[in-house]
């Protein structure tokens, strides 16, 4: 219960002295001024930030996972949070939503009323995201089909159903800057981008602390499986030794290096990141060997 | 002290029971042969999968044997590797989750759609690089849809 009590404690801060500091953030529109979408872009986006893995209806295959009316659910210790609708439709989905709302809700969590998202959206990950590829993202986003029935509400009660404490939840688990830091070249930078920000890898493959923030300190070392029983494996170069080709590959196929194929949820991450160029498979493989990940040292 | 002492031996007796229920997935013959004939899978998979990613150079009569002997194995009667009461929560040494036992249908027809996608691969494997390549897709589709549902992943 230790993380209750702290919770409890954020959320005074929020109530009190914190208040103005755990109001939501957005972007400024001259950050989004001048950009053109690209639909190829947006749909190569898509499928790095894996979207349809929760916004597609559970259990959905093929062109199935294009309708983004949302339903699966997602049980924590706050509660049952369910993925919204985000399809094409202007009232039950988004949209009608501007570029500056989606980047809102993808960089800062913030909804079009000012509203904190949960973080059970990844956007701690995100956030990481260029501004570019979301505009891009939001275009091609319009193009999928429309589901007019909404999705149902969350099931969280008392007191994690007040949105404004998130803030305090925002203020010490949102992350500024990347948890790999050093000189990359520019293939070992596209790999960080990929899994930090859009491929959002860590929310599963790092372990998470009691108040449901991920211990940056053991970045990408696995952990239990929150769904079931087994670990999240760990995907640091001291831990998994597949060579920078096993990875890329089973990123494409779902094949290990014994021809295994992959279970779990990671079918549904390869579903998107078989969609993916060679380029960004071979880079997030690259970032994935990095010495600087292993034994957790990637953040010092 | 009294109250300690019972804590104490009711954590020895709980300990004594959990381990006799708890029983080995890995001694139990039914599992271990499930687990067997998937390595089979694997192994087989395995000489097709490095031709199809050319890491080995492309033998249309290899091919053709590695890709019978998968359509072979995978048209096994498995009924009985599955007995009740074999899955991860009941025992350990096991990956296999609780829902094959309450979904037995669906986990037929995943069965089923391996057995097809891996005598499309025989027909397939002899017919050059390009038509093995198309029929790796649908083969590796078909163990994944079952992994993704019913696998645990490894402890
Ligand atoms: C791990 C599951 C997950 C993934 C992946 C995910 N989302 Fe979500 N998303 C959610 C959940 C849960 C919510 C509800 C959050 C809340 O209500 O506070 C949500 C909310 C949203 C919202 C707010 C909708 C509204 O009506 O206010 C948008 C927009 C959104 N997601 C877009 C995306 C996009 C675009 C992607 C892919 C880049 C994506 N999501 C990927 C789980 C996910
Ligand atoms: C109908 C469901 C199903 C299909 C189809 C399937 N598997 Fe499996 N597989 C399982 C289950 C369940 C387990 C866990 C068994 C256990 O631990 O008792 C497993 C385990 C495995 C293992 C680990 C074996 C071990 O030694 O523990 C390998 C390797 C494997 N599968 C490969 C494959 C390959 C390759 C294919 C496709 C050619 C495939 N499987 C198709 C259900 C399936
Ligand atoms: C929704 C949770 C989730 C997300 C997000 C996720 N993974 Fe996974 N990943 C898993 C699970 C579960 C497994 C174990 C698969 C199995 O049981 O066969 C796994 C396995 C893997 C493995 C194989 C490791 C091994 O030792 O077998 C690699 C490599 C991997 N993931 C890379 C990634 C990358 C790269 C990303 C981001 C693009 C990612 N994962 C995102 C859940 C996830």
């Amino acid at each position: 219960m230790k993380w209750l009590t702290a919770l409890l404690i954020l959320l005074f801060a929020g109530a009190g002295v914190g208040w103005l500091l755990t109001s939501p953030e957005r972007v400024s529109p001259d950050q989004l001024a001048g950009i053109t979408p690209d639909l190829k872009l947006g749909e190569q986006v898509f499928y790095a930030g894996g979207c349809a893995s929760c916004h597609a209806a559970p259990g959905a295959e093929g062109d199935d996972k294009l309708i983004l009316a949302g339903g699966h659910s997602f049980p924590s210790q706050f509660g049952t949070f369910i993925a919204p609708n985000i399809s094409s439709d202007k009232n039950a989905g988004i949209g009608g939503w501007s570029d500056e709302d989606l980047a809102n809700a993808m960089l800062h969590g913030t909804s079009p009323e000012g509203q904190h998202y949960y973080p059970a959206f990844p956007y701690t990950s995100y956030a990481q995201m260029n501004v570019e590829d979301i505009v891009s993202l939001n275009a091609f986003l319009k193009t999928l089909p429309a589901v007019a029935t909404p999705a149902p509400a969350h099931e969280v009660g008392f007191p994690f159903n007040i949105r404004r404490a998130l803030g305090g939840w925002k203020l010490l688990f949102a992350r500024s800057g990347w948890v790999v830091t050093g000189d990359l070249t520019p293939e070992q930078e596209r790999g960080r981008y990929l899994v930090e920000g859009p491929g959002h890898c860590g929310e599963c493959h790092t372990p998470r602390n009691g108040l449901g923030g991920l211990d940056l300190g053991k970045w990408l070392t696995g952990g239990p499986n929150p769904s079931g029983k087994g670990k999240i494996p760990a995907l640091t170069p001291d831990q998994l030794d597949w060579s920078q080709g096993d990875i890329a590959e089973y990123l494409k196929s779902g094949f290990t290096p014994e021809y295994d194929s992959a279970g779990g949820e990671m079918v549904d991450v390869i579903a998107n990141t078989s969609k993916l160029s060679d380029a960004d498979r071979a880079a997030i493989a690259a970032y994935l060997k990095l010495p600087q990940l292993a034994a957790g040292d990637a953040s010092d | 002290m009294f109250s300690v002492r019972k804590t104490a031996l009711a954590a020895a007796l709980i300990g004594a029971t959990a381990g006799a229920a708890f029983a080995d997935g890995h001694a139990n013959p039914a599992v271990k042969a499930r687990q067997q004939v998937m390595s089979l899978y694997a192994f087989h998979l395995g000489t097709l999968g490095a031709m199809a990613q050319g890491k080995m150079d492309y033998d249309a009569e290899m091919a053709t044997k590695a890709a019978s002997n998968l359509a072979a194995l995978t048209s096994l009667d498995q009924s009985m590797m599955w007995p009740a009461g074999t899955d991860s929560g009941s025992m350990e040494g096991t990956r296999a989750k609780a829902e094959i036992w309450s979904n037995f249908p669906d986990v037929g027809a995943k069965g089923k759609a391996l057995a097809d996608a891996s005598m499309a691969m025989k027909e397939a494997a002899g017919g050059g690089l390009e038509s093995l390549q198309a029929a790796m897709g649908p083969l590796g589709g078909a163990c994944g849809a079952c992994h993704k549902a019913y696998r645990e992943p490894e402890s």
